[in-house]
């Protein structure tokens, strides 16, 4: 799809040392498996699995979702600004599909 | 005293408050739901925005144009656009919606097809349009050529329908604030739609609200875009008037 699917928030810049709140969604249906459609066919369970987050290429924040997560599952984290450079956001679904979002992060002293 | 009297019963009559604004349906959500819709990097329903607006931009059908081909920068053109919608077309003399709008562009200046009523790009567009006029009034026209569209709308509200025999009135107006089971009785504005509901866990026009409504007194759910509920619609802005627009609210 090409549209936006994910959408991340957070300060474009920050002072060194300063703690930042990161915030996230992304849409995807969160369908649990565990139900059933109108004629009573089971509904395959569909679900983001991962959400890895690289901040200048070391890896900052994983997590791992299971069926119980809300559809269009909102995560925020704090992270402190070290460096000046990209957080990479990567979600994967149990399809196989990836999401990226890329947000670039300036330090400041 | 009996101006007095004969006063409040035209009011009651009207349906629709005389001063004061009603209370928007936030006002019964709970601290956290209150909290996540007013931020922006929280309310999934910010989700359908961006989408709506990478929309505005994409050029479509014969015609090669976008909405911003015409409109421009949303943020400019759309303001306040919602607030007074749903609004009777000049052209066509029909009540139109903000989806029916977006659709009539689609189909007279972008010549290409309607989306699908509910889809996520006609939710998507309806919703980042209504944002563009978040935090002002609602003002819908109820006279002129809306006239008989609203009385429509109004008579609706009070009909009692289904086999509950309840009128949305009923509810609405009788027993806002009072709880029916876990949930509280709204004023019935549809000044956050299209609205993430938690039920739906996804982002739904206010027809797909009406509908449950309907399935809820056990009445006949008229269609998407039907003129029953574009008609009870212009009622319920005409109820919201004064209240800020919201959309895309959060709603249980």
């Amino acid at each position: 799809m090409a549209l936006a699917k994910a959408r991340v928030s957070m300060p474009a810049q920050a002072r060194k040392g300063e703690i930042i709140e990161i915030k996230t969604l992304i849409r995807h249906r969160m369908e649990t498996g565990y139900r059933v459609d109108s004629v009573g066919r089971n509904i395959p369970r569909y679900i983001v699995t991962r959400l890895s987050v690289t901040y200048a290429g070391d890896e900052i924040f994983q997590m791992d979702f299971t069926q119980g997560v809300s559809a269009n599952p909102y995560v925020a984290f704090p992270a402190r600004a070290a460096e000046s450079g990209d957080l990479v956001f990567t979600w994967e679904d149990s399809e196989g599909e990836v999401t990226t979002v890329r947000k670039t992060l300036t330090v400041t002293d | 005293m009996f101006r007095a009297v004969l006063l409040v019963s035209l009011v009651m009559a009207t349906g629709v408050a005389s001063a004061d604004p009603l209370p928007s349906g936030t006002a019964f959500q709970s601290e956290n739901l209150k909290t996540q819709q007013a931020d922006e990097a929280a309310n999934p329903g910010m989700l359908w925005v961006s989408e709506g607006a990478e929309l505005w931009g994409r050029r479509a059908g014969g015609a090669e144009k976008s909405c911003a081909s015409c409109h421009n920068d949303a943020s400019a053109s759309m303001k306040g656009v919602a607030t007074r919608y749903p609004k009777v077309d000049s052209g066509s003399g029909k009540l139109l919606n903000l989806e029916g709008r977006i659709n009539l562009c689609r189909s007279e200046h972008q010549k290409t097809a309607a989306f699908e009523y509910e889809s996520d790009e006609l939710l998507a567009l309806t919703a980042f349009v209504a944002r563009q006029s978040a935090g002002m009034p609602i003002h819908a026209a109820i006279d002129g050529p809306a006239k008989p569209f609203y009385e429509k709308g109004r008579a609706l509200f009070h009909q009692r329908q289904g086999q509950l025999n309840l009128s949305c009135a009923q509810c609405h107006v009788d027993n806002a604030g009072k709880s029916l089971r876990g949930d509280t009785i709204s004023h019935g504005l549809g000044n956050g739609y299209p609205a993430y509901r938690l039920e739906w866990q996804t982002l739904g026009s206010l027809h797909r609200r009406l509908k449950s409504c309907s399935f809820g007194v056990r009445a006949v759910r008229f269609g998407y875009g039907s003129p029953e509920y574009l008609a009870l619609e212009l009622y319920l802005a005409a109820r919201a008037k004064g209240v800020a627009v919201e959309t895309p609210a959060i709603r249980p």
